[in-house]
């Protein structure tokens, strides 16, 4: 056991877990962040996506010790208030989901793609995406979601002025 | 602390779909509802004809105040204007949440957000057998409907009797009824005060047609759609309790092995609860790494048997019959015409075999449940397709009686036709008993994909003979296993002698999402192709020879249609289709597959689905259950197998069971032939059964190679 601090969707926790604890069961277990999934504890299926630095990673095989101090963002972390996220509006939209249990995982890995590529091309909304698993076959519609919170995210940038 | 051994829990392996009603029916207490649910107007929907009554208040109700039995469904209108509505149907991705709510919403004239629905719950919701077999939009949604026309006609009538005047003229509309002579209106709300009004509606009650439809027959968006989006919604996994723990189970080295010893001793050190009982094993820790680490360090000694491996699997399933019936198919032997004189005299005769492996469900949230004792009293939340089978199961397991225990149904994380059973709500709810606080059991990815069930495996035979002509005079077809969903051939085929073989299974199966129409379709319609080719017909025009059922001709020819049947392909391109008649819809698949003839990578390119399923209730998510079939049914076409030897799975994790993904997914086109005459059916699993023989065809049309084994190509075609 150790003291470990985290910094998750803008807050600080300070947790007592053993550091080799998966990322994910100290998000669901000790902050009952359980918006993260659990699909297959070997990184596989993108259930269990979160946002650290900024980038997609599996929270199911990262270990809690190494990701101490480094900022985290959940799904409960996305948008601000009642706001919601361009991605999460454009899921809406688009109706990008059936049992929506992949839904948390997709939206993460879907932000953490645009954070880096603003208008990202089919295939490599694809090629990004393909360790996301939508075992109810929505994929189709999670693309057009993508795309369509890319054209969201640019009207809003040209129109704050924000540039990216 | 370790319990010791005294009873056995009962794990029975579950052979195809329960259909089975529950042996009693107790009564229900009008005055009881009305103590739960508030005064209002309540609504209850009677599928027997026999038990309709009429009451108007308490004055006048039944003669011992209970309430029709045979329920399936009830509406309740509060004072407050909320619209609750119970069903024991439940949410796992198909979306009936919505869908249900518009249909309520169509009849009773209210908003969409004025329903809340509460689904899946043994204590609130009326009995039901489960959620699959396609029936929620041919029976659920058309009893709530009726049900809520009959509170609309109540509520005009209340309208009525208040201002004295003829209820012919009154209208409702928004939650109100109105007097367009008057514009005198009043809210529901206000009608609903201080009423306690029941009504029991019969079978047959009148509706809005679906040419009027304006609410139901829309793209409504998911009705919760951004509880899912925050990560918000609590899914069966995802709840807990105050003081609880977590449970493990340990599991035998394989299947069929028995238990010899057990030492605990170190587990218990550890901290954690041990339970030994019959052949469970299991422990209760305060997390689940120490659970984890207690199950671990727990010795057990286990003898296996002998067992068969995915080698030997076809042979194994013709070797060793058994008696038996598949109670959800189309029956077991269906004999019409002379089949043997038919076939002696055809001028083609073709006999081949097809055969079907296992294959896993994979939902992406695996078996989760929460239990809680309370005295005798168990309360279990669980991802199930059956609440009330699983009610059942755990009151056998537990021998208390049925009202003793609740189980309850948060919108899970899908199901596919895997959840059936109640295996985590036992286990939690056995070691809850033993450790005295809440218990939660999630089953790891690989428990999912050993100790759950399977789609069947099968091996089908087909025989046929036909004129030169291309009509097909003689058919015979035998099922060894998968099961007779859709073995049945929907063309015209004056001899015909149909038959389903049960035999012993390796692994325990179960229901899968169109259960056997996908492995019968893709041994008929395949078949159907290979005649085709043989009498050198366009394998479009010889099915329309065959075909007389003019709902599946449309499907046919609007698929061909959008497709382009009849372009000739480029080189390593195929052109195939499949289609049939399942749950009472209608498809048709058209495929476009790409075969790189030097890697024999198979890619599909481009799938058009023709659906037809009655009147539409909701186009949008109609596209995306097409879709999803299609998607997941590339999964069973392609690739997805399960392996197994000496009772042990050998590919039972994310990383080595191959599922679609992003970069499988084709060009997927829809066309949906909305039939507003024909009473709306599901359409969760009929879109499946044509995509796999579709594909075959399609291959072969590239290649020339015929391949009669799903998955069809999981380690790509080999081309000698």
């Amino acid at each position: 056991m150790a003291t470990i601090h985290l910094a998750v969707n803008g807050r600080p926790y300070t947790v007592d877990a053993d550091p080799q604890t998966s990322l994910l069961t100290v998000l669901r277990e000790h902050l009952d962040l359980t918006g993260s999934k659990y699909g297959c504890g070997e990184g596989q299926c993108g259930a269990c996506t979160v946002l650290i630095d900024g980038r997609a990673q599996r929270s199911c095989i990262t270990k809690v010790g190494a990701v101490a101090q480094r900022p985290i963002t959940t799904i409960e972390g996305l948008g601000s208030g009642d706001q919601l996220h361009p991605v999460q509006e454009a899921f809406l939209e688009e109706g990008a989901m059936q049992c929506a249990y992949c839904t948390s995982g997709m939206i993460m890995s879907a932000v953490a793609l645009l954070n880096r590529n603003h208008q990202p091309k089919e295939s490599e909304i694809v090629e990004f995406m393909d360790g996301n698993i939508c075992r109810c076959g929505t994929y189709p519609r999670i693309v057009s979601a993508i795309q369509r919170a890319a054209r969201a995210m640019a009207k809003a940038g040209a129109a704050t002025g924000a540039g990216r | 602390m370790s319990e010791k051994p005294h009873v056995q829990i009962p794990m029975e392996p579950e052979r195809y779909e329960l259909t089975a009603a529950p042996p009693y029916h107790f009564d229900l207490d009008r005055r009881e509802f009305f103590r739960f649910l508030g005064a209002g107007i309540l609504v209850v929907s009677v599928l027997k004809q026999a038990a309709l009554t009429q009451e108007s208040g308490g004055a006048r109700a039944g003669r011992d105040d209970s309430l029709p039995k045979e329920i399936d469904a009830w509406l309740h209108l509060g004072e407050n204007g909320k619209v609750t509505v119970y069903t024991g149907k439940v949410e796992m991705g198909q979306n009936i949440r919505t869908s249900l709510s518009q249909g309520v919403a169509e009849e009773l004239h209210v908003p969409i957000s004025a329903i809340e629905m509460v689904m899946g719950d043994t204590q609130l919701t009326p009995f039901d057998m489960g959620t699959f077999g396609s029936r929620t939009t041919p029976t659920m949604n058309l009893q709530l409907r009726k049900v809520a026309a009959a509170a609309r006609e109540l509520l005009i009538g209340l309208a009525a009797a208040q201002w004295q005047t003829d209820r012919q003229r009154l209208i409702a509309a928004d939650g109100k009824v109105t007097d367009p002579k008057t514009r005198r209106s009043v809210e529901y709300a206000a009608l609903a005060k201080g009423q306690q009004l029941t009504q029991s509606i019969p079978a047959d009650g009148p509706l809005i047609p679906a040419t009027s439809w304006t609410v139901a027959g829309q793209s409504v968006p998911k009705v919760d759609g951004r509880d899912f989006v925050t990560g918000k919604h609590r899914y069966p996994s995802d709840h807990k309790l105050p003081d609880c723990w977590q449970g493990k189970v340990l599991r035998p080295p394989s299947f069929g092995a028995t238990l010899l010893s057990v030492d605990s001793q170190k587990a218990e050190q550890m901290g954690a609860t041990v339970v030994h009982d019959g052949n469970f094993v299991g422990v209760a820790a305060p997390d689940a790494g120490l659970a984890t680490a207690a199950v671990a360090a727990i010795r057990a000694e286990w003898k296996s048997e002998p067992q068969p491996s995915s080698k030997e699997l076809f042979d194994y399933l013709r070797k060793n019959p058994v008696e038996g019936r598949d109670p959800t198919g189309d029956g077991d032997r269906y004999e019409t015409g002379n089949v043997d004189q038919a076939m002696a005299s055809a001028e083609h005769r073709l006999q081949q075999t097809y055969t079907v492996s296992y294959i896993a469900h994979v939902p992406l949230e695996p078996r989760a449940a929460l239990a809680k004792w309370e005295g005798d009293n168990l309360t279990v939340w669980t991802g199930t397709q059956r609440p009330f089978g699983v009610r059942g199961e755990l009151a056998e397991a537990f021998r208390i009686p049925e009202d003793r225990v609740r189980v309850l149904m948060p919108d899970t994380g899908s199901g596919y036709g895997g959840k059936h059973t109640g295996e985590t709500a036992i286990e939690a709810a056995r070691l809850a008993r033993a450790a005295k606080r809440p218990i939660k059991v999630v089953w790891t990815r690989e428990e999912e994909f050993t100790w759950a069930y399977f789609r069947p495996a099968g091996v089908i035979d087909v025989v046929s003979g036909a004129r030169s002509d291309g009509t097909i005079t003689a058919w015979e077809f035998h099922n060894y296993n998968s099961g007779s969903a859709g073995i049945r051939t929907y063309y015209a085929i004056p001899n015909q002698r149909i038959v389903f073989h049960a035999t012993r299974s390796p692994l325990r199966q179960g229901s899968y999402r169109a259960l056997a129409a996908t492995a019968n379709h893709f041994a008929r319609e395949s078949h159907m192709d290979e005649v085709a080719h043989a009498v050198k017909m366009d394998p479009l025009e010889f099915r329309l020879k065959n075909l007389k059922d003019e709902r599946l001709r449309a499907v046919f020819e609007a698929a061909a249609k959008k497709f382009g049947w009849g372009k000739s392909p480029a080189p390593g391109q195929g052109f195939g289709m499949g289609g049939g008649y399942e749950k009472l819809g209608n498809i048709a698949t058209f495929v476009e597959v790409s075969v790189d003839r030097k890697s024999g990578e198979v890619k599909v390119v481009r799938v058009v689905s023709a659906f037809e399923c009655g009147a539409v209730v909701n186009p949008d998510n109609l596209r995306n259950q097409i879709q999803g079939s299609n998607v997941q049914g590339l999964g069973g076409a392609l690739f997805e197998a399960i392996e197994f030897e000496q009772g042990k799975i050998l590919n039972g994790r994310m990383s080595e069971y191959r599922v679609p993904r992003f970069s499988d997914v084709p060009v997927l086109e829809t066309v949906l032939l909305d039939r507003k005459d024909i009473p709306s059916v599901g359409a969760g699993e009929c879109p499946m059964v044509g995509l796999a023989p579709a594909i075959a065809n399609a291959i072969y049309h590239a290649t020339g190679v015929r391949l009669r084994s799903l998955p069809l190509v999981p380690e790509g075609l080999k081309l000698s």
